[in-house]
């Protein structure tokens, strides 16, 4: 099938820093290495034959058992151009960090916290990470696969 | 005939009771509820409080929205661990005798919610009086909880 013209710009763009590409039903997906996605994320929202937007979301997958472990997953939407777009950075369990994308999109500020929050990746120059759906007192990542499914927090008394 | 606590005829223009018991009279018919209500039984709770099912019947129609003024916490509705301080606060905040009641099986046993946010069952926060299960509670069940517990402050001995 041939490429979409998206994933082919992006191809001559960033070569070896695409790890893999894939189509479906008119949906794009991108893999990239995580060196790269300031620059891919910028390049998509500048670039005038692509324009993506919109983040419309940003989340985390954790495979568990396969390496890297986690995948930290953005889609974009391009309102001029109609067209989405998914990008994937595979993130080790060792050093689950990404570079933040707040600087790009101040909307990204909320779903960095809340992947920190629940899977605990950290994202480089974030201005404030902190949790957002837990409490600081709060131990753990709770959709990380390995959260015990039966764990109790500790009861946090009333703040003032 | 004895009426409630009160026996002796009104004949000679006075009646015998207990103390504990004509106070134990007085308290359950008077009834200020605080409705903490969180999830989806506060439909059910609704049910119960207007004209269908009517709780006023028991004496229990006015519901207070400060706890300073209620002595009935009803905990409507799932309690999750970040609530959980609020929740003990307004008890707290509440004047003695007071009572409290577990409407629907989140807030008794945690329900099916058995994750990282839910705490199982609201006596791990404050001394419960009455449980009502059901997911949610019929209002029959409800009223039936209703006169459980007025029966038991009927019963109680009265704090002064």
């Amino acid at each position: 099938m041939e490429e979409s013209t998206t994933l082919t710009k992006i191809r001559e763009r960033f070569g070896d820093a695409v790890l893999s590409t894939h189509s479906r039903l008119g949906e794009d997906t991108v893999v990239v290495a995580r060196s790269h996605i300031v620059e891919l994320a910028g390049f998509l929202k500048e670039d005038p034959e692509l324009r993506f937007d919109v983040l419309m979301d940003l989340t985390a997958v954790d495979y568990w058992k396969r390496k890297p472990r986690f995948e930290v997953v953005y889609h974009f939407l391009s309102v001029p151009f109609l067209k989405r777009l998914r990008v994937k950075v595979p993130v080790g369990e060792d050093d689950p960090e990404v570079d933040s994308l707040s600087a790009l999109w101040r909307g990204a500020n909320w779903y960095e916290r809340e992947a920190y929050d629940m899977f605990g990746i950290r994202f480089r120059g974030h201005p404030d990470l902190r949790r957002i759906l837990m409490y600081p007192e709060f131990e753990g990542h709770p959709l990380r696969k390995d959260y015990p499914i039966d764990k109790r927090q500790p009861l946090i008394g009333p703040r003032d | 005939m004895a009426v409630g606590p009160f026996t002796g005829g009104a004949e000679g223009g006075f009646f015998t009771s207990k103390l504990d018991e004509a106070i134990g009279w007085v308290r359950k018919y008077s009834l200020f509820l605080y409705p903490f209500v969180t999830a989806c039984c506060g439909m059910e709770y609704m049910s119960v409080a207007c004209a269908h099912y009517d709780i006023d019947r028991f004496g229990a129609g006015l519901p207070r929205f400060s706890p300073r003024q209620a002595d009935v916490l009803f905990v409507v509705g799932t309690t999750n661990q970040k609530i959980a301080p609020i929740l003990r606060q307004i008890y707290d905040q509440m004047c003695a005798p007071k009572w409290v009641v577990a409407f629907g099986v989140c807030t008794c046993t945690g329900g099916f919610y058995d994750n990282y946010a839910v705490v199982r069952g609201i006596d791990h926060i404050v001394p419960v009086d009455l449980y009502i299960p059901g997911c949610p509670p019929r209002p029959e069940t409800v009223l039936q909880g209703l006169m459980m517990l007025q029966e038991r402050i009927q019963k109680q001995k009265q704090a002064l």
